[in-house]
């Protein structure tokens, strides 16, 4: 919203208060100034002139030749474009050398071999005055030569660009504003006053409000004695410096009361609506050739301004139709001043995309009992260029039961300070209150039970029509301190009573986070929305606790955007495959993120069910092989203390066939690991190996690791040996072991694998070679005892199909 | 033999057999020279055992301490000569196991955390250190939560300032990917123990096409604070606190009114640094009354306030990041820089 200072100052007297105050004041007010801008700047180099003579050319049949002295007693030949000036005329002369407002530089030109020395001007050139039609003739009393701008008297002016928020309906007018400015700097407030044309003969113009709810109001005032022409050029002025176009009187009228007082109004031209008006929805299929002369179509929830004869002729609230709007030769007009529900302007609005000064001002709120003055302002804007103005009585004005009643608010003050932290009395919170225009009645006001407002000391608040947003007691403790001004409510410290920390699981995550840093792997965060078929271009199937189809999105930007992902694979081989592409060195990336599966086992039909997002993480190394991803996960394990079995019958889709594994904890999945399947790699024009971890961050970090119990370390002696079997491949080292391990029993303390190796060609086995130790707490172990642990450790391994080498 | 003659030859022997160290090359021709001039067949051995025969007490007095010094002496020669040997042998087996340790300086090492992680773990960090735990909820989320219990009902006018991703699941428009991290402040309201100090990070979403400054799918951190007789001022007052502690005791913040549906009265909040530059940081107010109640938190009993502002904003500015896209292109000359 565009805030002319000197609109302001005509209800206000800020002259106290420069530009940059006036700016932190309307600031701290809550309406955010986003620029400041200056207007009416003088241009240098433009004086006052008067015509000496004119003479046509003969060969010139668009120009003429105007001979002006500006005072320096020297005869200036211009050539000019427009006729309107008379000899003895005072007019604004661009002399050499001036730099126009819109950029143009004032040099010698020649017509016809006849030079120019110097330009003659239009208001609307200069910036001072709508009319681009002829010459600005200036006041008989100019001084020649002097600056045209200090002639007018023209004085520079300030604009406020405000980013009013939305609750503040009255402030998208200079009344509103100006009303806050005023209360803040403790000045009078003094609105503006309307009328003084001259009232007619009763004129009724018949309005039938069909759709009571949606329009709840309809005034139509008929006027006449109007001679459409230009606005008086201070008000042109106005409007241009506030965003808008002169158009001519009634028009500009029309908008001056709507930048004044928020209130969007309409004329038309009265003989072109004399049926009346129909105010109703559009029926389906309707349609209307809109102002700006775009044929709109129409929906049922849209209402729509018809004339008597029920013919569409604008859409109410935001724009009028083409054929009813006033013509040059407009005598009379129909003013219409409304109120229309703001839902029903927003959703129309919104579904044509059209949006208009009025259709954002209806869908905030106006003034639902502004509308006399509103219509009485316009008269009198009006009535400055048309002074044979007729303002009829009967105007109609029909209200339903759906236009808003004021509120009156009980305030407790006790509230007002326990919120605000200050020590207010009934008088103050009054005085501020009543500022603004909110009329104030001491009340005493029950206390609730159980309320910490223990004190009932109050006020009855009755809230402005123009305030809709002002429905509750907080409504009105923030008014309140908005006008104590928030840098003086102070700072304080609230000291928590509670210990501040991370949870266990948040504590988790970051040790995760690091142990996966650890491994060289860098964070990517890759877009959660997929395209359809990125999954399976990932050869992602019946995922970690999936069990559904994938969710997709309602209303998503993009149709590549419109699934929600129930894998991180999809995503971080886009990631790894950009850097590949990229001739990146040792890549390696991991994600921890959040996961969509869609439902399996809930009801989605149940109200406020969701799916069963979860965390995961994804860890991803090119040039690397499955040992270095079960490294990882190792890693983890050791790290988090939590296990899982490696399952590497149940090949994970999208796994390489023969290098990966499932990692289950009984019947659950938690994860995946190995390398990715190559045609997988191919798809994503990957041609290395890439080693990959998956494992549901959720489970592995709701989970509470088991605080160890300490146990003493023996004083006594080990025994080790090592033990090398010739394993078949349907053996994993992990069987092995644990069958080791369980023979070794009591007295093993550790059984590790040191080394595997296989025959490059030839059978189906290879050496795995196991390192025993065995101890006890309490003695140095008898050659006879690790003789029988050793036997019974061969044993097992023989048992499972393996042979001891070397023996 | 006179006890002159004997101390001339004490020091003959010891002159002899010090020059002969000298020469040893190694720790075994060392041991073989010291056995030879200070064994059994040695000369200072042999003038030592000569001496049981002189008569003259006090001569065979001085000779005695003359041939043991010699022999004592000669003990710490070899002593030194055999540490120097060591010491060049062990030089030599340094110089010929070499190593260039700039070679290994490039190997790969750990990974980078993304800017975004960094951000928001020292938000974490600095809230905690005031006492605030931290909260986290769903992403996909309940039209109820984001909207309707944060003072929004349907067709709330202010629900149009949030781009919102619906996603097709149970009743149309019933679900949705979270617009903000607010709805994570009415789960911990119906959650927690009274009373709560907590900040809420984490990932929204809003139907933005992206550009340098915007993105679909970026990080915000919330703060609530409920509690008996919790004020603006105490609002006010940590917005400050989190000023100075984040950004450094030269910032300060300031509070100037705006209007946000959820808190009431409403504020943006701005921080200055010492260059005198307000910037715009968030959003914050008191917990509007409405929102206590959806919380299941009585209004008249508890008030509260809340504030909330974007991670992704904090880690662009720190690194002077031009463009928020590069932040997401996971493109590791970018990720490797931090």
């Amino acid at each position: 919203m565009r805030i002319v200072r000197s609109w302001l100052e005509e209800f206000a007297d800020l002259r106290r208060w420069s530009d940059d105050e006036l700016a932190v004041a309307i600031t701290s007010l809550g309406l955010s100034v986003e620029a400041t801008e200056m207007v009416g700047t003088p241009v240098d180099g433009v004086v006052v002139a008067k015509v000496l003579r004119t003479e046509r050319h003969a060969d010139a049949a668009k120009v003429h030749r105007v001979w002006v002295d500006a005072g320096d007693g020297v005869e200036r030949h211009v050539w000019c474009g427009a006729f309107n000036m008379q000899v003895g005329d005072l007019v604004p002369l661009a002399t050499l050398g001036t730099k126009m407002p819109d950029g143009r530089d004032i040099l010698k030109r020649g017509i016809l071999g006849i030079d120019s020395e110097g330009m003659l001007c239009s208001g609307a050139e200069l910036g001072v005055a709508s009319d681009a039609s002829g010459i600005l003739i200036l006041p008989a009393n100019a001084k020649l030569g002097r600056n045209v701008f200090e002639a007018l008297g023209m004085q520079r002016d300030i604009v406020f660009d405000l980013d009013v928020t939305r609750n503040r309906p009255d402030c998208t007018g200079h009344l509103g504003v100006a009303r806050d400015v005023a209360a803040h700097f403790g000045v009078k407030f003094t609105p503006p006053k309307g009328g003084g044309a001259k009232p007619g003969s009763a004129r009724k113009v018949a309005v039938k409000i069909v759709d009571e709810q949606a329009c709840a109001r309809f005034n139509v005032t008929v006027m006449s004695g109007i001679v459409v022409g230009d606005s008086p050029d201070y008000l042109a002025r106005r409007i241009i410096a506030a965003g808008m176009r002169p158009i001519n009187n009634a028009v500009d009228a029309s908008n001056l009361v709507m930048l004044e007082t928020n209130q969007p109004n309409h004329a038309y031209d009265a003989t072109k609506v004399a049926s009346g008006f129909r105010i109703r929805l559009a029926m389906a299929g309707e349609r209307l050739v809109t102002l700006d002369g775009v044929d709109r179509a129409l929906d049922s929830a849209d209402l729509l301004i018809c004339d008597g004869n029920d013919r569409a002729i604008g859409i109410a609230g935001i724009m009028g139709g083409q054929d009813t709007e006033i013509s040059g030769s407009t005598t009379e007009i129909a003013l219409e001043t409304a109120w229309f529900a703001p839902d029903g302007i927003r959703l129309t609005s919104q579904r044509l995309a059209l949006r208009t000064e009025a259709s954002a001002r209806f869908e905030r709120g106006v003034d639902p009992h502004g509308v006399a003055h509103s219509v009485a302002r316009f008269a009198a804007i009006l009535r400055e260029s048309c002074p044979k103005l007729v303002v009829h009585a009967g105007a109609s004005d029909p209200k339903t039961k759906h236009l808003p009643k004021s509120a009156t608010i009980s305030l407790r003050v006790a509230q007002v300070n326990r919120v605000l932290g200050t020590a207010l009395n009934v008088r103050q919170v009054s005085t501020l209150l009543t500022r603004i225009g909110f009329v104030c009645a001491p009340k005493k006001i029950a206390v609730k039970k159980g309320s910490l407002v223990a004190d009932g000391a109050g006020l009855s608040v009755k809230v402005p029509s123009w305030r809709p947003d002002c429905t509750d007691e907080i409504d009105l403790v923030e008014e309140v301190a908005r006008h104590v001004g928030y840098d003086s409510l102070g700072k304080q410290v609230s000291q928590s009573t509670q210990p501040g920390g991370l949870s266990p699981l948040q504590q988790r995550r970051r040790a995760l986070r690091d142990v996966v840093l650890s491994f060289g792997a860098s964070e990517a965060m890759p877009n959660p929305f997929l395209a359809p078929g990125d999954h399976e271009r990932a050869g992602v199937g019946a995922g970690v606790g999936v069990g559904g189809p994938v969710l997709t999105l309602e209303n998503p930007l993009v149709a590549e955007e419109s699934v929600l992902r129930h894998s991180l694979r999809p995503g971080m081989l886009r990631a790894v495959a950009f850097n590949v592409a990229h001739r990146a060195a040792h890549i390696s990336l991991f994600e921890l993120g959040h996961v969509y599966p869609a439902h399996h086992g809930v009801d989605a039909n149940v109200p406020h069910n969701l799916p069963d997002e979860h965390e995961q993480l994804c860890i991803m190394m090119v040039g690397a092989d499955a040992a270095t991803a079960i490294n990882w996960w190792s890693q983890i394990t050791a790290v988090f203390g939590v296990g899982a079995q490696v399952d590497q019958n149940r090949v994970p889709a999208g796994y390489h066939a023969t290098r990966s594994a499932t990692l289950a904890r009984g019947k659950q999945v938690v994860g995946y690991v190995g390398e990715l399947d190559r045609l997988v790699l191919a798809a994503h024009g990957i041609e290395e190996r890439v080693a990959c971890l998956e494992v549901n961050a959720s489970v592995l970090l709701g989970e509470t690791p088991k605080v160890p119990v300490a146990k003493p370390v023996s004083r006594f002696p080990s025994s080790d040996f090592d033990l090398a079997f010739a394993a078949p491949t349907r053996i994993t080292a992990a069987v092995l072991q644990r069958a080791l391990r369980q023979a070794a029993g009591a007295l093993g303390e550790e059984v590790s694998l040191f080394d595997v190796f296989r025959k490059t060609t030839g059978d189906d086995t290879r050496s795995l070679a196991f390192a025993v130790r065995l101890r006890a707490s309490d003695r140095t172990l008898t050659e006879t005892e690790v003789a029988s642990t050793r036997a019974a450790c061969i044993a097992a391994g023989v048992k499972l199909g393996c042979t001891l080498r070397g023996s | 033999m006179s006890s002159e003659s004997n101390v001339d030859s004490i020091g003959q022997a010891l002159a002899a057999a010090t020059a002969a160290v000298a020469t040893a090359g190694d720790a075994d021709s060392l041991r073989r020279i010291a056995n030879e001039y200070s064994g059994k067949q040695s000369a200072l051995v042999a003038i030592k055992s000569s001496l049981g025969a002189m008569t003259d007490v006090e001569a065979r007095k001085v000779a005695g301490r003359a041939v043991n010094a010699a022999l004592q002496t000669l003990d710490a020669v070899v002593a030194e000569r055999l540490v120097a040997l060591e010491r060049a042998a062990a030089g030599h087996a340094a110089a010929s196991e070499a190593m260039d340790l700039t070679e290994h300086l490039a190997r790969r090492s750990r990974g980078h955390a993304h800017i975004v992680t960094q951000a928001w773990e020292r938000l974490e960090d600095v809230f905690v250190g005031m006492g605030f735990k931290v909260a986290e909820g769903p992403e996909v989320e309940t039209d109820f939560n984001n909207f309707t219990a944060l003072n929004m009902p349907p067709n709330h006018p202010a629900r149009s300032n949030f781009d919102t991703l619906f996603v097709k699941y149970g009743e149309p428009g019933s679900t949705l990917l979270r617009t903000h991290t607010s709805p994570v402040q009415i789960r911990v309201m119906q959650e927690w123990d009274l009373p709560i100090y907590a900040v809420m990070p984490g990932r929204v979403f809003r139907r933005d096409t992206p550009d340098a400054t915007h993105m679909p799918v970026f990080h915000q951190i919330e703060g609530l604070v409920v509690d008996k007789g919790i004020t603006f001022a105490h609002l006010a007052g940590t917005i400050e606190a989190f000023t100075k502690a984040f950004f450094g005791s030269e910032f300060t913040s300031r509070l100037r009114p705006s209007y946000f549906p959820f808190t009431e009265p409403s504020a943006e909040f701005d921080v200055r640094s010492a260059n005198g530059k307000w910037v715009e940081l968030g959003g914050c107010g008191m917990v509007h009354p409405n929102v206590l109640q959806a919380g299941g938190i009585d209004p008249e009993v508890y008030t509260g306030f809340a504030f909330g502002f974007g991670i992704d904003r904090m880690a662009k500015e720190r690194h002077e990041v031009a463009d928020l896209r590069d932040m997401y292109a996971n493109d590791l000359r970018f990720v490797r820089q931090f």
